[in-house]
């Protein structure tokens, strides 16, 4: 056991899955020789070498091009897209290919394949760097899109990704890197992909989360609770598949939910959780389900970036709609 | 460029392979060629979706996927039925894509090639991932990916010389130059004299072969083959062909190119030159002529009817088709089609 960031454990689940499969292998820019631009590739070139930490040109529709063939041909190959807002040239590949071959070869042909990307704002970084567009890759049919919270999860879901015989968009929510850290176990283990995780059980009204809108919504519920009100926190750790029995379960108990994510409003994520917590559950509720998310607007730089990713406070104000009689 | 076999069927070089070679190849460019018109016919007859007809280019496809190992990768596309069916690839499941099947993307399990692509140019990027891949595991496999001018336009094709000359990777790059991209001619796509020209900006070699001399083509890709799989990396070849049909059963191309431009290709076929010079070898004779095409005829005819006897895929099939295990995502909807009817 010892206590680890959620980048540590990230860096922890390659170097398993590299020690414990020959078919693994890292493929990214500038993920060997400087350990990745978040170092979450840290030490891993000295160890396995260039062979299998792959410093690739910066061509993005490259990496995912070339991961693909080589998933195709029975390795178990890692892309990492530097930030998510670089993800867009690989889109093509995504779509038209990574997500597609088992479905257009009827099983012939799969691509075992996890893209790593880094999203998400609240860091203050440059243009293109705080992207969290998930919507997108959940919308294109054949690859899953998970989003681990803490580090244990981020251990075990990247090794599961490595394990699953389809390919898995997993997101690393930049802003919570090195802001958790946790104790988890050495060696491997594993957490199932498609699961969501209640992380604080509550009575009053069902918060659902996932990536580093989690720590807001930690927050959210400290603040609630001062205030009397008991609200249960759910971080859905997988988009797709999404988990709505663990939502649905969780609102019929409560009857109230607030969705919270920091991508854009207008097709958002959250859109899709209202849209099934309505379908199956509009009976159990007392008031409309309210979202709070970012806005149809590019992200703002750091001076006025707070208007946009979503916060403590206007999580509780939504809290407050679904109270309102 | 690179010649070895005359459109009047002379010698001006080494051919690279027999007279009893010759004739397997000639017979295969005459079961391709009865491929392509008898797909075409029945696309007429409404019996296929659109068709993309490569009559012209038989000896660029059949020449250099006859140089490969039965286990080597090919990545191709929509226009490349012969190469494919060279490799392996039956004719029935490249019928059974434009029927309708999507049983047609699904190649016997001993065939390394990917179904056709139809999007234009990202697939060459696989055949780098895909030879990368064998290199890692060993094996001395090659990848040869085929694509057209066109397709050299595509950021992709820079991305996959790229990092296949910067990896070494065993991978073949088969340009067929049929000198249009659907309406834009050559001239109108690039601003270089040739295509081969192009790996000069990769650093690694470019060849430029007659892509209807079924000797040439044969010749360049063996070397470029045996390069590849000596782990000396990656060729662009450059077959200079003609598309001698429309760019598919939907395609007009009275629209945009004339009718003696066409009139000018048709004595460069690449099936006549290699009949002459079986002719010429006392290698060929009406009699075999009508014995292959009647036999290579009937695998045609019956591949039609085992493509059109496929029934249409269930709801099942959809659904399990997308992941190993379907997502509980796609069970709920697989229960709401149940439950709406479809």
């Amino acid at each position: 056991m010892a206590v680890l960031t959620l980048a540590q454990a990230i860096t922890d689940a390659l170097d398993t899955a590299l020690d414990q499969d020959d078919r693994v292998l890292l493929m990214g820019e500038d993920v060997g020789k400087t350990g990745g631009v978040f170092r979450v590739s840290n030490g891993l070139y000295e160890k396995y070498g260039s062979a299998r930490i792959i410093d690739a040109p910066v061509a993005e529709s490259g990496i995912i091009g070339t991961a693909f063939g080589m998933a195709v041909a029975g390795m178990r190959p890692v892309a990492e897209i530097q930030f998510m807002g670089f993800s867009y040239p690989a889109y093509d590949q995504i779509v038209s290919h990574v997500g597609r071959i088992r479905n257009r070869s009827r099983h012939r042909f799969t691509a075992p394949m996890v893209i790593r990307m880094p999203y998400g704002g609240g860091i203050g970084a440059a243009e293109h760097h705080s992207e969290s567009t998930e919507s997108i890759y959940a919308h294109t049919p054949g690859v899953k899109v998970v989003v681990p919270s803490t580090p244990y999860d981020a251990k075990g879901m990247l090794l599961q990704a490595i394990d699953d015989p389809d390919p898995v968009i997993f997101l690393e929510p930049i802003r919570l890197y090195r802001s958790v850290k946790e104790e988890i176990p050495d060696g491997p283990y594993r957490v199932p992909l498609g699961l969501a995780r209640v992380l604080v059980p509550g009575d009053d009204v069902t918060i659902i989360t996932y990536g580093a809108m989690t720590a807001e919504g930690r927050k959210a519920v400290a603040i609630l609770a001062q205030e009397g009100v008991s609200a249960e926190l759910i971080d859905l750790r997988s988009i797709v598949p999404f988990d709505v029995d663990t939502v649905v379960e969780s609102v019929e108990k409560t009857g109230r939910a607030v969705v919270v994510h920091e991508a854009h409003r207008t097709a958002g994520f959250g859109a899709e959780v209202v849209a099934q917590i309505q379908e199956r559950a509009l009976f159990s509720l007392f008031a409309p389900v309210q979202r709070v998310t970012g806005w149809d607007m590019i992200v703002p730089l750091k001076l006025a970036e707070h208007h946009y990713v979503p916060t403590a406070d206007r999580i509780v104000a939504a809290v407050g709609k679904t109270l309102e009689d | 460029m690179l010649q070895i076999l005359t459109p009047e069927g002379e010698l001006v070089g080494d051919p690279p392979v027999d007279i009893p070679m010759t004739r397997r190849l000639y017979r295969a460019m005459v079961a391709a060629r009865l491929y392509d018109r008898k797909a075409t016919s029945i696309q007429k007859q409404g019996r296929l979706a659109t068709y993309a007809p490569f009559e012209g280019q038989e000896a660029a496809q059949v020449g250099s996927a006859a140089v490969l190992s039965p286990d080597d990768w090919m990545v191709a596309t929509y226009r490349d039925a012969a190469a494919m069916w060279m490799q392996g690839y039956p004719w029935e499941l490249l019928l059974a894509g434009r029927t309708g099947h999507e049983r047609g993307g699904s190649p016997p399990d001993h065939v390394n090639v990917l179904p056709p692509s139809i999007t234009v140019g990202a697939h060459m990027l696989h055949a780098v991932g895909l030879a990368w891949a064998e290199r890692m595991q060993g094996t001395d496999r090659i990848a040869i990916t085929y694509f057209g001018d066109g397709a050299t336009s595509e950021g992709d094709f820079h991305e996959a010389m790229n990092f296949a000359a910067v990896f070494r990777t065993g991978t073949v790059f088969l340009c067929q130059n049929n000198h249009y991209a659907i309406s834009m001619g050559i001239e109108g796509q690039m601003a270089t004299e040739t295509i081969a020209q192009k790996a000069g900006a990769y650093g690694i070699p470019g060849v430029r072969v007659d892509g209807n001399d079924l000797f040439a083509i044969y010749r360049a890709t063996s070397d470029a083959v045996e390069r590849a799989r000596r782990g000396n990396g990656p060729t662009l070849i450059e077959a200079v062909t003609y598309r001698l049909g429309p760019h598919t059963t939907s395609d007009d191309p009275t629209r945009y190119r004339l009718e003696e431009e066409v009139e000018q290709w048709r004595p460069r076929d690449p099936l006549e030159r290699v009949r002459r010079y079986l002719e010429t070898n006392q290698a060929w004779d009406e009699e075999w002529q009508k014995l292959i095409e009647g036999e290579e005829g009937a695998v045609v005819e019956r591949a039609v009817q085992l493509a059109e006897s496929l029934s249409a895929p269930d709801v099942d099939d959809l659904f399990d088709s997308m992941f190993a295990e379907p997502t509980s995502d796609l069970e709920n909807q697989r229960r709401l089609l149940e439950t709406e009817g479809g």
